[in-house]
């Protein structure tokens, strides 16, 4: 752990005891209390995590928004000021370079959120891919990031940052902590209602301490990366690296419904164009093992004997207890209904392509 | 501090074999604490079938948390004459208690001396804590 960076948060989390590993450079906790119950903490109360790895870019100038609607395939004319907007970035082949959210503060600024692996590489590529009159600057060593999430998240959120509290879901506003400027944003990774608060390093710990003190009689507590996981998989909310990547695109990673292929030009659009006219050869789907099999990242997915496909995240759902998990097969294999295998380390469990989330929050 | 019982023998893959008070011929096999410490919450243990032929250091089985699957190895050479049905609907019995309730299955001795290769508890304790220095 001797050569890896820290959060602002280093010290609370050796205060409670979290886990630390390796996540991105980082020393990160991926568990406090255990998995399971920060999971249901998160599903049932609140959860406080530290993301602070993850990256932030500015981008600024009177093109802001046409430079950054170039580089990604969703499309920022789709919303107003103040809003959020989930969309991949692509490279020239329509590979996924990274999944960002953009937080659209005007038509001059847009601030992005970046996967903390893929931060180097993102502002290399938006650098070299950037045009018109706007300028991209890398501030992830100014922002301390504190996700919120859970149930009980907006009563928590409202005593800390009353301003806020009636933003709804994916909007973010700018205000204050500690007399620095910070910005509340209401997205996640979750699929819990609460936020994303961005503040200066040096606020981060007195937000995190803050957080936990208002929030004793709601259940608040830390949420490590090993649940921050969990959480997303039931949402089948992608992760970079495991589910998508440079070799993946967005129409197959079941993004089309952030890839406009109707906007004006952007990075990536023509490779995927062209793979929408030929067929999209493969998709990403949710499969459920049953037979006391769990899915991971690589088993094979089999049909009739046959590899179709592969397992690219996958665990048993602490909220339903079952067996869930992401994995490309074949488009033709590709329906909800379809049944399936998994070669789970040599033994065949039957699966089945399901809809997904696989877990609907508040139900 | 993980917890290391005295009545017992272990193996560097951190599994325990403790010979079964009613039938000296016959170990019962568990993880230790430390294991399941490290492995954290476990929601998924497989185990191999009663009268399946083990061999001391292969695989044998796995246990599974939200974010892994770890092997089992046979910390003996043997009949496998008894698993821990409990473990099928209550994994976690490995992590509440895994020197009694949570223990894996029962391995009738093909040779005795296999017992000999492992370590007591006191070899374990200093094993950890040579792990911990690492």
């Amino acid at each position: 752990m001797a050569d890896l960076a820290q959060t602002p948060l280093y010290a609370v989390h050796q205060r409670l005891g979290g886990r630390l590993v390796e996540f991105a450079g980082y020393a990160m906790p991926v568990q406090y209390d255990g998995i399971l119950a920060e999971h249901e903490r998160v599903r049932t109360r609140v959860g406080l995590f530290d993301v602070s790895h993850m990256g932030e870019v500015r981008v600024t100038g009177p093109e802001a928004l046409e430079a950054v609607n170039r580089l990604v395939t969703n499309d920022l004319h789709r919303v107003g000021d103040g809003r959020a907007l989930y969309t991949a970035l692509c490279d020239t082949d329509g590979g996924i370079v990274d999944d960002l959210i953009l937080y659209r503060l005007s038509a001059t600024e847009i601030f992005i959120c970046v996967n903390a692996a893929n931060r180097a590489a993102d502002v290399a590529h938006m650098r070299a891919h950037l045009t018109g009159d706007a300028r991209l600057e890398d501030e992830s060593d100014r922002w301390a990031q504190i996700a919120v999430q859970g149930p009980n998240a907006p009563e928590l959120l409202a005593r800390v940052f009353p301003k806020a509290a009636k933003l709804k879901p994916f909007r973010v506003a700018q205000v204050d902590y500690g007399g620095r400027p910070a910005y509340f944003a209401t997205t996640g990774y979750t699929g819990e209602r609460g936020a994303e608060v961005y503040v200066a390093p040096e606020a981060a710990e007195a937000l995190w301490n803050e957080l936990t003190e208002r929030g004793q009689d709601l259940g608040v507590g830390p949420a490590g990366l090993g649940a921050r996981d969990t959480l997303r998989l039931e949402m089948a909310y992608c992760l970079y690296g495991n589910d998508i990547d440079r070799t993946t695109t967005p129409l197959e990673a079941g993004l089309g419904w952030v890839t406009r292929l109707d906007k004006p030009g952007f990075v990536g659009k023509d490779a995927l164009v062209a793979q929408e006219a030929a067929g999209v050869p493969r998709k990403l789907v949710g499969l459920e093992v049953f037979d006391r099999g769990i899915p991971r990242h690589g088993y094979p997915v089999l049909h009739q004997g046959r590899q179709v496909g592969h397992v690219t995240s996958g665990t048993k759902s602490p909220s339903t207890g079952r067996a869930i998990g992401l994995a490309y097969v074949e488009a033709a294999l590709s329906a909800p209904g379809t049944e399936l295998a998994v070669d789970c380390r040599g033994k065949e469990k039957p699966a089945r392509v399901v809809e997904t989330p696989f877990y609907q929050p508040g139900k | 501090m993980s917890q290391i019982e005295k009545d017992r023998r272990y193996t560097r893959e951190h599994e325990w074999a403790l010979v079964d008070e009613d039938h000296p011929n016959v170990v019962i096999v568990g993880i230790t604490d430390y294991a399941q410490d490290k492995l954290g919450d476990i929601v998924m243990v497989e185990l191999p079938t009663v009268g399946d032929k083990i061999e001391q250091d292969e695989t044998c089985g796995t246990v599974e948390s939200p974010k892994s699957v770890s092997d089992l190895f046979a910390p003996v050479t043997g009949k496998v004459v008894e698993v821990n049905e409990a473990l099928t609907d209550s994994p976690e019995l490995v992590n509440e208690d895994c020197y009694d309730e949570g223990w894996l299955f029962k391995v009738e001795l093909a040779d005795k001396s296999e017992l000999d290769d492992l370590m007591d508890a006191r070899e374990y304790e200093a094993f950890l804590n040579s792990l911990d220095e690492d």
